[in-house]
């Protein structure tokens, strides 16, 4: 009977919870598909689904360049971040060098330096580059990750080092083994830092907002910025579509990558 | 009265495939009951069962004549010990070992004075203050078999408990473990897929394959006994040499490859029919000279000498035989072997479904039994 | 045998002295990394630090040397410290709820039951969310007259209230929102942490009768302490770097009470143009973080048990 009781009162929590949880999103998801009129009556519930509010979006706003450019930003990024903390990891664990340790050790404290401490020298060296309002101004500070390096050392000193000597005795070069073995037994970590990455990136704020100041490579989160700040204060309607089209992406990496995620989470927590 | 008595159980979690089907058990106060199998058998689910860890599709569960289907694990009044022990990596010994005791409300001194007791009898008195990754195997295997002592519970659940530790010290914790289950009076459900553990630990022995039931006896019924032929199969090293058996004119035939004369008498003892399947133990082969009359003559495989006895391997049809001799052979493959076989030593059983149809007559060593 | 090899090594060696010294293979791999390290972290964090002691021009450019006077500056600046008292309030307000939900959720939707596949998505949800976006959101909830919390406000009979407007609730809305937007990860985190505890440990605890608080005590938190000491100061972290938020809904308003350490020192770059000052609020932002980490290994080595 206790069981029974327990098992209630855990789901009736959770139920409350995720009630909770989704409200914000779902406030919005009515508004996107309300008329402007029953939103201020206070009307919240759609009588149907009316995609006035998304064209109005899309057609008004630069919403799909926005788009296309985060993609473009978010891809890159992503993929280069991957290729060089493969390569950095590769070398701290299967390569000998007396650097070593101290390189590590460097990389490491890096990550205690809060990026905005940064900002200020970046956009500064950017703006003496003539990088602002471009996509390498955008990707460029971000591409040494620190966390990835470290993840994918965790991942690749579990491969024994008895590998590499068979391929050295094979005959196979250095970047054959590293491209032919190493990374595809780390493809695993490979997936949740792609899904990570381009998580960051697609949300990431502070930086396309120093970095960008017209609208040819602005990202959608600063566009949404823009959105609130401008025309559309009063147009309630067209702000929740906004906002929700800009969610889509990365709500559907979460819920086809949560697993992937959690679990590399917990590797970088337990070290 | 049993202490614990399960009748017609049946578990599934889906509803289709049953884990475990028609289920009866009957464990005495004081005993020591071994569930033994394969892996995947249900032997775990069956005792996850009796600690109320899983809940049962169908049939009765009685603790102390209780009916406890429904009963919580924490009144069931038992201890289990768990395949990995189970210790709290946080907590150090002595905390593991009381661990529980505070939500069962045993006072403070009673609880010291248990603990007191239990790393006593268990030899961990000096290590109370480490944490358990301080401690070898062995050790913590004691942690874990101090906290069941500790909780004076009549009932302790064991599964495969030693499985994690090397050959050697689960050599040793058999006998402790033992030593501690007479000690205390404790009735003990023990769970393994060693049939080593299994035979020279248990009072009875309940052999589970496929979640039913294959037999239940005590190690000797099992061994001397087999239910069938995957009881003969599981019980015993070597494994019992299993075939297929013809009766011919000529005597008995072996997988149409070997011919096994009969004595008048040992024709006489055959069961009705004319096809079985036989079994016969290692040692039931014997060596013979060919001057004897009477014998076979196959082709060695290979040997394996273990110093005190050599196991002879020799093929029959296609199936491999293991003769195991006292002494040290030297014998190369492919040399001629004559031995003997008697058809008074095979178990036969029936060729379809594999039960029991005649036990051996003889059992070797079965006389020093009663010397 | 060794010792008949050891003349073949010395030749090996000086045939090689003779060729050009190529780049050492780990250059190559750690090259790319390396760059973007050097340009883009420690260079500007170095030029950070030695522009915290100068008095700069509007475009950036170093001037004078001052000493700590910037920072000197910064500590009897009423609005510098009221933003460093107000950076720490709201660290109070999110950090231990965001952590003490997460765990709640994390740990009744852990097992494995039907429909816990939902409830995780739904929980983790907000990670996918970004500041933005989830700013527009709950900027819409808390519209003064189309929101619906005042709709609700006002049929319970109460007045409209102005939550990003009032400088008695503004602080404590935003709260909200992040508390909101940081559940997803922390939720993430430790749902991994649980998920690597085996199940013995908690059937012990059922054999011996403990409920759910002795559970949790006893066996849950102990054994999850590695990532929950990671989700804690993770989220302190965050929170001391929030600015998203801040600049989406409120501006620092109203009459600064929401005016974080980092939504400061970006008005003071970007929009003041006073670099020396900005960087030394930089630094006090790394000294700040910097020690929140010594304190969480330092904690870590002390408390928390690693199997």
């Amino acid at each position: 009977m206790s069981r029974k009781l327990s098992t209630g009162v855990t789901y009736g929590v959770l139920m409350i919870a995720a009630a909770v949880m989704c409200f914000p999103v779902l406030f919005s998801l009515a508004l996107s598909f309300s008329d402007l009129n029953d939103i201020l009556k206070g009307d919240y519930i759609p009588s149907s689904l009316n995609f006035a509010n998304y064209i109005n979006a899309f057609q008004t706003q630069p919403l799909l360049h926005y788009m296309l450019n985060s993609a473009i930003v978010g891809v890159l990024s992503t993929a280069l971040q991957i290729l060089f903390a493969l390569l950095a990891a590769y070398a701290i664990v299967f390569i000998e060098f007396r650097a070593k340790k101290i390189i590590f050790l460097v990389m490491m404290a890096t990550m205690m330096i809060p990026g905005e401490v940064l900002v200020i020298t970046n956009f500064q060296t950017m703006r003496s580059w003539d990088f602002l309002n471009t996509y390498q101004g955008l990707i460029l500070p971000g591409l040494a990750s620190t966390f990835g390096i470290f993840l994918f050392r965790q991942n690749m000193m579990q491969i024994p080092l008895e590998l590499k000597e068979a391929s050295t005795v094979a005959g196979v070069s250095e970047f054959g083994f590293f491209w032919k073995i190493v990374a595809p037994m780390v493809m695993n970590t490979v997936v949740t830092l792609a899904i990570y990455f381009f998580l960051v990136s697609w949300n990431s704020y502070m930086w396309p907002l120093l970095s960008t100041t017209e609208d040819t490579v602005r990202t959608v989160q600063i566009g949404l910025r823009q959105l609130k700040n401008t025309e559309a204060v009063s147009d309630y309607g067209m702000m929740a579509a906004g906002a929700m089209v800009t969610s889509l992406p990365t709500l559907l990496l979460i819920f086809f990558g949560q697993k992937r995620l959690q679990e590399g989470m917990t590797k970088g927590a337990i070290k | 009265m049993s202490k614990i008595e399960i009748r017609d159980l049946t578990k599934s979690y889906d509803g289709k495939i049953n884990i475990l089907e028609g289920i009866d058990l009957d464990v005495n106060e004081g005993e020591f009951y071994v569930l033994v199998g394969p892996s995947g058998c249900g032997k775990s689910t069956l005792l996850r069962i009796i600690a109320g860890l899983e809940q049962i599709t169908a049939g009765t569960l009685k603790i102390d004549g209780q009916v406890a289907n429904q009963m919580l694990p924490k009144d069931r009044n038992l201890s289990m010990v768990f395949q990995n022990y189970a210790l709290y990596p946080h907590m150090t010994v002595k905390d593991n070992i009381l661990f529980g005791l505070d939500v069962r409300k045993v006072p403070k001194d009673e609880q010291l004075r248990r603990l007191d007791e239990a790393a006593e009898m268990l030899g961990l008195s000096q290590y109370l203050k480490r944490k358990p990754r301080e401690l070898s195997g062995g050790q913590r295997q004691r942690v874990a078999l101090a906290r069941s002592v500790c909780s004076q519970s009549p009932i302790c659940l064991m599964d495969e408990p030693l499985s994690n530790l090397d050959a050697k010290l689960r050599g040793q914790m058999r006998n402790e473990i033992r030593r501690l289950q007479k000690q205390l009076g404790l009735t003990v459900i023990y769970v393994t897929h060693d049939q080593v553990e299994a035979m020279t630990m248990g009072d009875r022995i309940m052999v589970l394959h496929g979640g039913k039931i294959q037999q239940t006896g005590t190690p000797l019924e099992l061994y001397n006994c087999p239910a069938n032929t995957f009881v003969a199969g599981f019980i015993g090293s070597p494994q019992m040499n299993l075939c297929q058996a013809k009766l011919t004119e000529q005597g008995l035939v072996l997988e149409n490859d070997l011919v096994i004369p009969l004595t008048l008498e040992e024709r006489r003892n055959l069961p009705q029919g004319t096809r079985w399947q036989i079994g016969v133990r290692a040692e039931q082969i014997e060596p013979a000279s060919p001057a004897q009359e009477g014998t076979c003559l196959v082709y060695a495989a290979s040997t394996e000498m273990m110093g005190n006895e050599t196991q002879v391997l020799f093929r029959v049809g296609d199936v491999l035989f293991t003769a195991r001799w006292a002494g040290q052979y030297m014998i190369d493959p492919g040399q001629r072997l004559h031995i003997r076989l008697s058809a008074d030593d095979f178990h036969f059983f029936d060729l379809d479904k594999g039960s029991l149809v005649r036990p051996a007559l003889h059992i070797k060593g079965q006389a020093a039994l009663t010397a | 045998m060794t010792y008949e090899k050891m003349p073949d090594l010395s030749l090996a060696q000086t045939g090689e002295k003779g060729r050009k010294k190529p780049l050492p293979v780990w250059v190559i791999y750690l090259l790319p990394s390396l760059l973007i390290f050097a340009l883009f972290t420690i260079y500007p964090f170095l030029k950070t630090v030695v522009t915290s002691f100068f008095a700069t021009s509007t475009t950036g450019e170093m001037t004078k040397f001052v000493g700590l006077q910037n920072y000197i500056d910064l500590f009897t600046n009423a609005n510098y410290l009221q933003s460093l008292g107000t950076t720490f309030l709201y660290t109070l307000l999110t950090v231990p709820l965001t952590v003490i939900l997460s765990l709640l959720l994390a740990v009744l939707s852990a097992q494995d039951r039907p429909g816990m596949g939902v409830f995780r998505t739904i929980f983790s949800s907000t990670m996918g969310i970004s500041v933005a976006a989830g700013s527009v959101f709950w900027n819409l909830l808390f519209h003064p007259t189309a929101g619906l919390l005042n709709q609700v406000v006002q049929w319970m009979g109460g007045k409209p209230i102005g939550w990003l407007t009032d400088t008695h609730y503004a602080i404590f809305a935003i709260s909200a929102v992040s508390i909101w937007m940081n559940l997803g990860f922390s939720y993430l985190v430790l749902m991994g942490g649980l998920k690597n505890i085996d199940d013995s440990h908690y059937e012990s605890v059922e054999i011996v009768g403990g409920g759910f608080f002795y559970r949790l005590r006893k066996v849950t938190i102990p054994l999850i302490s590695p990532s929950l000491f990671f989700v804690f100061t993770t989220s302190l972290i965050n929170a001391f770097q929030s600015f998203g938020l801040i600049d989406m809904l409120t501006s620092g308003g109203p009459n600064n009470t929401t005016n974080l350490m980092v939504y400061k020192l970006y008005q003071d770059a970007f929009v003041n143009f006073r670099f020396g000052s900005a960087s030394a609020q930089g630094i006090i932002l790394f000294l700040l973080i910097l020690l929140i980490s010594q304190l969480q290994t330092k904690l870590t080595e002390r408390l928390v048990t690693y199997q």
